[in-house]
């Protein structure tokens, strides 16, 4: 490893792209005929192949979770405070999976990929994709890697949803399942702020009804709104106060509508950096796979019939300050939990970032999430 | 293992589903679990205490009794609820015990007594809020806020129609004495009581 990277870096990683070209029937009735997946791995698979762990990303997360593409990278991996070497997934004990999810715009089959049948990308034909879907792609990757069984499926959010997934539909196939600042379903404010979004996403002009690709076009304004809304319901009201109060880019007011207010200033730089490197339609498949989740919907409503086909230990942990997904959504799962019998822990970490803090190595998450997975390091014995 | 815990395992059978008010660091859940096949969850609050409950694989759910109660516990969800040394510390003792008993199919507690002849005559000889070894707080900075005597709490269980199961009266160290079975209201320093709603 070179000297340049943290010691408790993975250091420099590569990923690699995957090519399936065994059907996968999607919920929506659709098939995908072939597929590639972006896949990063850190540490190495044990004898038993028990040692590992599958890391499925958020919102807007991709399969490059930690370490650093090249010498120069300014930032490693969006969850490089949670994986390397001694660190809460500590890549000494296990072989880390992470993946960019299929409909994503990292590499791996998605809207922005050229659809065989017509030549083009597929834009608006690339069929929605639920958590469900990208649990099924998962399995399949975990059958290439000759993974018969993840130590642990790990997410936050909406890689929480996945995680929580994997333990309804392969029961079998993972030991822990680790569910953090996540919900077992959307609220109608989540979808509420999820329809602005697409709204604003779908009202551009430049989005051309998903074939902005064909015209040369990407429709910038709609994805920075579209990211500007949804960053404020990432932060808190706490955390966004502390960062910039009512702080001024000048020193007085101009009465104008320009960027006066330091928060809007970020706001925008968050928008337009955001949708420079983003795919609209990926934005507005992953929202949509959020609003789908519900997998008490099959089951008469009730969470705890949904989770009794669960096998496998739960680690669910959430955040104070999170209003996205409040404590109350993770208490929502906790208690369908106990209702159906499963062996699960949960806290509620005090932390003023809001959502985002599951992304925020603060001393108490970091303590109970380290114990959680030296414990399951210990049971396979890693 | 502490004394008390040493008495309630004996009451637990093997396989049962326990809920612990009050886990600690888990030791007993986490010995049940080894040595009498039970399954079941510890409600804590302490940061390190839930920690350590991790750690050794007791299932572990931050959750503050007084704040939260036990509404999100289906009704008679375990075979017993366990609630040690806490009783006394709580708002309402009278309504966790009521909650216990919808939650689970028995109930196990533990409280100091406040008859015991010491504290009596603690408070007859000096006139001031008695402290002792088991209780040693002051009055404006106890935990305990809602102390009481075996009597009183045998006499809430026959008003709320709760039936007494067992009932074990130790010294403070936990050791079961001829003194305190003869006269435990005066003599018994702590009381282990297994509780039910049912016939």
């Amino acid at each position: 490893m070179p000297d340049s990277f943290p010691p408790d870096s993975v250091g420099l990683v590569a990923p690699q792209k995957l090519h399936f070209d065994t059907p996968l029937t999607l919920a929506c009735g659709q098939t995908l005929d072939r597929y590639e997946l972006m896949v990063e791995t850190y540490g190495t698979l044990n004898a038993d192949a028990s040692n590992a762990v599958l890391i499925c990303h958020a919102l807007s997360g991709h399969h490059h979770a930690a370490g650093y593409h090249t010498e120069d990278d300014r930032k490693p991996g969006w969850w490089d405070t949670c994986i390397g070497p001694g660190k809460p997934i500590d890549t000494n004990r296990f072989f880390v999976v992470s993946l960019n999810n299929l409909g994503g715009c990292h590499g791996s089959t998605g809207p922005n990929a050229i659809n065989p049948e017509s030549g083009r990308p597929f834009g608006p034909d690339f069929p929605v994709i639920t958590v469900t879907d990208w649990v099924n792609s998962q399995a399949r990757l975990a059958d290439r890697l000759g993974i018969q069984t993840w130590a642990a499926v790990v997410g936050g959010s909406l890689g929480g949803m996945q995680a929580l997934q994997w333990s309804m539909s392969y029961p079998d196939r993972l030991r822990h399942a680790v569910v953090i600042a996540s919900t077992p379903r959307l609220t109608a404010q989540n979808i509420a702020f999820n329809e602005v979004a697409r709204k604003a996403i779908t009202s551009d002009p430049e989005f051309h009804g998903g074939r902005f690709y064909d015209h040369d076009a990407i429709p910038r304004r709609g994805l920075m709104l579209a990211r500007m809304v949804g960053h404020i319901t990432y932060l808190s009201d706490a955390s966004m106060g502390e960062k910039f109060g009512r702080e001024l880019r000048d020193q007085a007011y101009k009465f104008g509508f320009d960027a006066e207010f330091q928060v809007e200033s970020y706001l925008r730089y968050q928008g337009e950096r955001f949708s420079e490197t983003f795919d609209a339609n990926t934005y507005l498949l992953m929202t949509k796979a959020l609003d789908y989740f519900d997998p008490a919907y099959e089951h008469d409503n009730q969470l705890a019939k949904a989770v009794a086909q669960a096998q496998c230990e739960f680690l669910v942990l959430s955040f104070s300050t999170d209003w996205r997904f409040t404590p109350a959504r993770s208490e929502e799962l906790v208690r369908a939990l106990i209702a159906a019998r499963r062996k699960a822990s949960y806290a509620e970490i005090d932390a003023p970032w809001g959502h985002d803090a599951f992304l925020i190595p603060t001393p108490r998450y970091m303590d109970i999430f380290t114990t959680y997975m030296d414990r399951v390091a210990r049971e396979v014995g890693a | 293992m502490r004394a008390d815990l040493d008495i309630i395992q004996e009451w637990i059978k093997p396989g049962s589903h326990i809920l612990d008010l009050g886990c600690g660091d888990g030791t007993l859940l986490d010995y049940l679990q080894r040595e009498r096949d039970a399954t079941g969850f510890g409600l804590e609050i302490n940061p390190a205490h839930i920690t350590t409950c991790m750690a050794r694989g007791v299932a572990v759910i931050q959750q503050d009794l007084d704040k939260q109660g036990l509404g999100n516990f289906e009704d008679q969800t375990f075979d017993t609820v366990l609630m040690t040394q806490a009783l006394q510390a709580v708002r309402r003792p009278d309504l966790v015990i009521e909650e216990m008993l919808r939650v689970g199919r028995e109930g196990i507690v533990t409280f100091p007594n406040f008859g015991y002849w010491r504290l009596r005559w603690f408070l007859m000889r000096r006139g001031r809020m008695p402290e002792s070894e088991t209780l040693p707080y002051k009055w404006y900075n106890t935990p305990n806020i809602h102390l009481c005597t075996f009597k009183d709490f045998e006499a809430l269980c026959r008003r709320r129609n709760i039936r007494i199961l067992n009932r074990t009266v130790v010294d403070g160290e936990h050791r079961d004495r001829w003194l305190s079975r003869l006269w435990p209201n005066m003599l018994g320093q702590i009381a282990i009581y297994r509780i039910t709603r049912q016939e």
